[in-house]
């Protein structure tokens, strides 16, 4: 069993729509959108939630104000803003440590486990797709990723599925680093504007610190094609292979939004992004199955 | 007082940051930038500002000092995030856990563990022409983000209009971006991705109780579905970004567009002004501008 991770460091380069592209065209594989703040890659397909559990994660402090003396150690030693002037516990800015149950001497505060988020195992016309829905101001996205990998990696198991497709979150932090620990490729889909370059060479720093072999794709790159030569170039200098270039087409925001009510958005694409994909599946087939 | 407005989307990607530089740039003065986005900040590649001071953002981890820890295990026993551990006696700190809370310390009845520090990442403060530039990068490899958002907040005045660029998604780092601000605008794209993250981020900003309005960015490049969504739940649409080649290829260069585009400024300065007009209307005060 292989696993590949897509990311992108900056948002919107075009992971969800590249990621479900490629598993169109991938025989015998498993999705799993790690984007659990806020996941896309089930509107690609016409998805069917087989399954639904809760993702339970840390604590929250609730405060019985009846029990309160008011003497206001707790608000001294939260350091996370979490207990106003009132002493409510605002659960949004709680971090469930702990620290006001510690200081309470009227035992006014209780921690209780905190229900996160859900996730779900999902059929689709193109294979299994596990996924999930953090709560609002949840924290631990990481540890909801690392939850539906496992789970992926069970499925996957079971049904001796060969590869495992993440779809990653965007950003550089915890819901990132968690979506490429162990994995066997990451690839980063990049676009050819400035932001996307500098993006680029921080995630790429984090892939390498993790020593995670990494390719690049330049989405959009005619979008500005002397930035993407560019990109090329610094890719080959710090010797990553830049594995696709994708060009950019306006149709490509209705066929998003047209996927779910038709059989295969993949069939759908403009041409020349077709071709590109499938030549991009490829290389990363033969990658994956080489190391 | 001015207004603090944060720039938020569910979705990545949507023109977050074109939107933040442009409204800034469009305002001139009397305006500060704030990049809040820490994992990946973008709005210097736009100001390309001259940064006059940078303070390293530091937090909270405890300090052991060997000689009065007993290996009692307290302090393990009460954190909540596995970051300290006794082996055989001897306790070890993992940085990357620890969430800084100081329970440890407090749990500590031998006086080992002491409040030390450790670097996560940075502010960088400067200035564009006449716009103020503040941006809080996270270190590359740290997990962390809100910290360094934190770090943003007691640099934010009532003095100033305060644009704040946020991270995408709902969780965490983008509740620190935007909970200190007095409006926000969430960044849309019109199809099926940029209406089921919007929705998301309509719910978060609901929940912290703050004024919103939405920009939806290549707007006449998807379908009606976001038009419908606004208007069935009652959401101003406060501007529509047209798509264009240009625009993207604008962007692309690190190029202010209100810079170039004719029109463009007018476009955003009129949506400020419907910012201003929903704040009066919640009770803010404005003074000048």
């Amino acid at each position: 069993m292989k696993e590949i991770s897509i990311v992108s460091g900056k948002g919107g380069t075009g992971k969800t729509t590249i990621s479900g592209a490629l598993a169109s065209l991938w025989k015998d594989k498993i999705m799993v959108d790690c984007d659990v703040d806020a996941s896309n890659l089930h509107l690609l397909f016409n998805t069917v939630i087989k399954e639904t559990h809760e993702f339970y994660s840390g604590l929250k402090a609730h405060l019985d104000i009846q029990m309160c003396s008011q003497c206001g150690e707790c608000k001294k030693v939260c350091r996370f803003e979490s207990i106003n002037s009132h002493y409510v516990i605002d659960e949004l800015l709680c971090v469930g440590c702990g620290a006001c149950v510690l200081v309470c001497d009227t035992k006014a505060i209780k921690l209780h486990d905190n229900l996160a988020g859900y996730w779900f195992v999902s059929e689709t016309p193109q294979g299994p797709l596990v996924h999930a829905a953090l709560g609002i101001a949840e924290d631990n996205s990481g540890k909801l990723v690392a939850q539906i990998r496992m789970q992926s990696k069970e499925i996957a198991k079971r049904d001796k599925i060969k590869t495992i497709i993440i779809d990653g979150p965007p950003g550089i932090g915890c819901p990132v680093i968690s979506a490429i620990t162990g994995v066997d490729l990451v690839l980063v889909v990049t676009e050819p504007s400035l932001s996307g370059l500098h993006d680029l060479q921080r995630i790429v720093a984090l892939v390498n610190n993790f020593n995670i072999e990494c390719c690049v794709c330049v989405n959009k790159y005619d979008i500005n094609e002397k930035l993407s030569e560019e990109i090329n170039n610094i890719c080959i200098s710090k010797g990553i292979e830049v594995v696709g270039n994708i060009p950019f087409s306006s149709q490509i925001l209705k066929v998003i939004s047209s996927a779910q009510s038709c059989h295969s958005f993949f069939d759908k694409l403009p041409r020349d992004i077709k071709i590109s994909i499938e030549k991009l599946q490829g290389l990363l087939f033969k990658k994956l199955t080489g190391l | 007082m001015q207004p603090i407005i944060a720039v938020a989307s569910g979705k990545g990607g949507t023109g977050k940051t074109t939107f933040a530089v442009n409204l800034a740039s469009s305002l001139e003065d009397n305006v500060v930038y704030f990049d809040a986005d820490v994992e990946e900040p973008n709005g210097h590649i736009y100001f390309k500002p001259k940064i006059t001071s940078e303070k390293d953002v530091l937090v909270m981890i405890p300090e052991v000092n060997s000689n009065l820890c007993t290996g009692c295990g307290q302090c393990s026993k009460v954190c909540k995030f596995n970051a300290l551990i006794v082996l055989k006696s001897d306790l070890i700190v993992f940085p990357e856990l620890c969430h800084g809370c100081g329970s440890c310390i407090i749990a500590c009845s031998h006086n080992a563990l002491r409040e030390g520090s450790r670097a996560i990442g940075k502010v960088n403060m400067g200035s564009a022409g006449r716009i103020g530039f503040i941006e809080g990068r996270l270190r590359e490899g740290e997990a962390k983000a809100p910290p360094v958002i934190k770090a943003l907040h007691p640099l934010l005045t009532k003095e100033k209009i305060q644009v704040i660029d946020v991270s995408p998604g709902t969780s965490c780092p983008v509740i620190e971006g935007v909970r200190k601000s007095d409006f926000v605008v969430l960044v849309t794209e019109p199809t099926s991705f940029g209406l089921h993250d919007l929705d998301l981020a309509i719910k978060m900003v609901k929940r912290l109780g703050l004024p919103h309005g939405v920009v939806i960015n290549r707007a006449d490049a998807g379908n009606m579905e976001v038009e419908t969504f606004c208007d069935q739940q009652n959401i101003p649409v406060l501007m529509r970004i047209p798509f264009d080649k240009k625009i993207f290829y604008l962007c692309s260069q690190g190029e202010i567009l209100v810079s170039h585009v004719p029109g463009l400024k007018k476009a955003f300065i009129d949506c400020y002004t419907k910012i201003k007009t929903i704040l009066k209307r919640r009770g803010f005060k404005h003074e000048g501008n």
